[in-house]
């Protein structure tokens, strides 16, 4: 609970004892991630989880396992055996009918009995819609601790979790434990992890888990999905290059400039916050702390001033350019290039001369 | 129709400032305001209360200062408030917090009726975990519906609900049974000015004002600190980047030329790449 009159933040003042692990938590071993499917899709944070996942269960000896969820078939057998290529030791399928699509009740009770019965110490998922509503229900029902949104996983000279998270939109980090319980369960942000390479490996140990429920226990109905209009939405976060404008633009309509850019350059383009709010870019294309979190080769940012809430989302880049025509905008103490100009006259001189420079003319040239 | 809406009391992350030696969050003067995104499911609430009839209660855990955001809630047209307030929830994680309102929740649900909806904003600005909405379900048996983006249709003499949930790449229209937990996605709806005959009740409303004992906890050793299986272990600030932005110099060039020339020369292989993405393969 924070209280707002006292500082430091109560939650931090948290005291930090380690007792010895109760009897009954001893049997809970291995490092777990819940590989989230949906539709046939394995979401990319799974994959990045496993890549985490891998270095926390390598130091501490123990295997990682993937925990698949989802109706029979195809896809939950096929995602199980792509665990293996990203790092798994084992894998686990609950596969039922009524797992078709995401329901929390039913996913819980898959999730939740796996893990009673197989004890992980400790259990990953991605800070998804879907990671972030299944791992609190989860929690809840084993009544352990779960570190949300977390940027970055580690296990300390005596073996505990150390999940560390942004709090207070970025300007600072927190070190969060679960000692004294299992198993110690984290979301993790999609992004932040490194995607691992994909090994071709053999699908060798893969336990089947029963999941005993019939559609009439299940109260919620899925009417319809309704997939999202747009098919570039989603592709923000996994975008090599991005283009995006804030406020500096000073208008929706030079606002296309960036979208021209972006086409030119078979980019996404993405935008500040308070782009969205003033309605002239939709809330799917919002980059930083309550947007996506971006990891692109190129990032060029055009009329953003580099919050640090717009700064947690874009740090992940190669490469991040910035065009502001003040030459102390903060977004110049993290950017990598910058250009101290009008960005509304600069856009469609770079569209232009990026045009030239990337013309299919050119790959030839430079093949050669 | 019974609604009870959770509120958290925040401070206004838009004046937060770190302290450069301590790392510590620099609250004092920092005012505090209701978590923006619960004034999404304030509304939410108060129009299903306007559409059915019966009372929106709003409910707090914080201490006795959180009194204002309960406050302010009634004077956007809340009916009743709640705060409850004890040493005991100091340091809660969500674990803990879950449990002391669910506690709340069966104490009014006791003293003023059965919720048909319990709702919760997206996450808070401070804490952010958005555990606690998923928690509150779990701990009180309800069916949960989160990330809603729209309520598309409440039948009170069925008791069911029909909404619009957000999940990854897409929206899940989703229909489950009363009572049921909803959590309310942002840039939903748009709070409202609130009367002026809520504004006047509003100040001279009584609080309900309840310690755990009252609450009707029965386990202590579950709030706050004590409750909290997560530690918070080190609060530190991120380091640093050592260099700065390499600023391009255009003296006698287009900019754009040389800003391209640049990112070429930083970076030998981005031109062949922007090549192949510029052309989708
Ligand atoms: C809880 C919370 C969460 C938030 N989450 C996010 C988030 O997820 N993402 C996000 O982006 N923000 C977020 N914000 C908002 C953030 O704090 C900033 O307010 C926001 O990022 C600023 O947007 P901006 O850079 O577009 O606008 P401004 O800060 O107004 O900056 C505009 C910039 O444009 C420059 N400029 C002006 N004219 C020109 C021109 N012609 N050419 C070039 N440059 C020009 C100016 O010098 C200035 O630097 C959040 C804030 C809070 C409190
Ligand atoms: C920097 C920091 C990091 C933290 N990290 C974690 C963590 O990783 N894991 C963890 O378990 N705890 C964590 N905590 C503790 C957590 O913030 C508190 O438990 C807090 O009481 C509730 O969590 P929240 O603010 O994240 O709420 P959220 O789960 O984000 O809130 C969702 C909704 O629940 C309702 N709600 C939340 N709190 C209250 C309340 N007090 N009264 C009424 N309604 C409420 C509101 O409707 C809100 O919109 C952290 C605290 C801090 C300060």
């Amino acid at each position: 609970m924070s209280e707002p009159t006292k500082a430091p933040p109560a939650a931090a003042g948290r005291a930090a004892t380690k007792k010895e692990l109760p009897e009954h938590f001893k049997a809970y071993k291995h490092v777990w991630v819940f590989i989230e499917q949906e539709r046939g899709q394995v979401h990319p944070v799974s994959w990045e989880l496993m890549g985490a996942g891998r270095k926390l269960a390598d130091k501490l000896k123990v295997d990682l396992a993937a925990v698949v969820i989802g109706p029979p078939g195809e896809a939950v057998q096929h995602a199980a055996a792509e665990s293996f290529c990203y790092g798994a030791d084992l894998a686990y399928i609950v596969a039922d009918e009524v797992l078709g699509d995401y329901r929390n009740e039913a996913y819980t009770k898959a999730l939740t009995d796996t893990v009673n019965t197989f004890k992980p110490e400790i259990l990953l998922l991605g800070a998804t819609t879907l990671g972030r509503d299944l791992a609190g229900s989860v929690a809840t029902t084993l009544l352990t601790g779960l570190t949300a949104d977390c940027t970055e996983l580690d296990v300390d000279a005596d073996g505990s979790l150390a999940a560390t998270r942004p709090t207070f939109g970025g300007s600072l980090l927190c070190t969060i434990y679960t000692l004294n319980y299992r198993p110690q369960m984290a979301t993790v942000r999609p992004r932040v992890m490194p995607m691992p390479d994909r090994v071709e490996k053999p699908a060798t140990r893969i336990i089947e888990h029963k999941l005993g429920l019939v559609e009439e226990d299940i109260v919620t109905k899925v009417l319809s999905f309704i997939p999202d209009r747009d098919s570039a939405k989603s592709n923000l976060a996994y975008a090599d290059v991005v283009v995006a404008g804030g406020l500096g633009l000073g208008s929706p309509e030079n606002f296309q400039l960036v979208k021209g850019l972006a086409a030119v350059l078979g980019a996404e383009f993405g935008c500040s916050r308070p782009l969205v709010q003033k309605g002239w870019v939709t809330s799917d294309r919002q980059i930083g702390q309550t947007g996506k979190t971006i990891r692109p080769k190129l990032y060029i940012a055009a009329g953003i001033s580099g919050a640090i809430q717009h700064r947690v989302g874009v740090e992940g880049a190669d490469l991040i350019v910035a065009i502001n025509t003040d030459k102390n905008a903060p977004i110049f103490d993290f950017a990598h290039v910058g250009i101290v100009t009008d960005a509304i006259r600069l856009l469609p001189a770079l569209t232009e001369a990026f045009r030239a420079r990337l013309s299919p003319h050119s790959r030839d040239r430079i093949a050669s | 129709m019974h609604i009870v809406v959770c509120i958290k009391q925040v401070p206004d992350s838009a004046q937060i400032r770190v302290h450069p030696v301590t790392n510590t969050i620099m609250r004092q003067g920092v005012p505090t305001i209701i978590n923006p995104y619960d004034l999404f499911a304030l509304e939410a609430a108060l129009q299903l209360r306007d559409k059915f009839g019966g009372e929106v209660t709003v409910l707090t855990m914080g201490p006795p200062s959180a009194e204002d955001s309960l406050r302010r809630a009634l004077t956007y047209g809340a009916d009743r408030a709640v705060l409850l307030t004890d040493r005991f929830f100091a340091g809660a994680d969500t674990l803990a917090t879950t449990y002391a309102l669910a506690t709340a929740i069966r104490k009014i649900s006791e003293t003023f009726g059965a919720p048909d909806i319990v709702f919760t904003g997206k996450q808070t600005i401070d804490g952010d975990t958005a555990q606690v909405g998923p928690g509150i379900a779990k701990r009180l048996g309800l069916l949960q519906l989160t990330y809603v983006a729209k309520i598309n249709e409440v039948d009170p003499v069925a008791r069911t609900i029909e909404a619009e949930r957000r999940s990854e790449g897409g929206v899940q229209v989703l229909k489950t049974k009363l009572p049921c937990l909803v959590t309310m996605l942002e840039a939903t709806n748009e709070i409202r000015r609130g009367a002026m005959a809520d504004a006047l009740r509003a100040a001279r409303a009584q609080i309900v004002t309840w310690s755990a004992k009252d609450a009707g906890v029965e386990d202590i050793s579950k709030c706050g600190l004590k409750g909290s299986p997560t530690i918070v272990k080190r609060v530190f600030a991120p380091s640093a980047r050592a260099e700065k932005a390499t600023i391009v110099d255009f003296a006698n060039r287009p900019p754009a030329e040389a800003l391209i020339e640049e990112l070429f020369k930083r970076q030998p292989k981005l031109e062949a790449e922007l090549i192949s993405s510029a052309h989708g393969f």
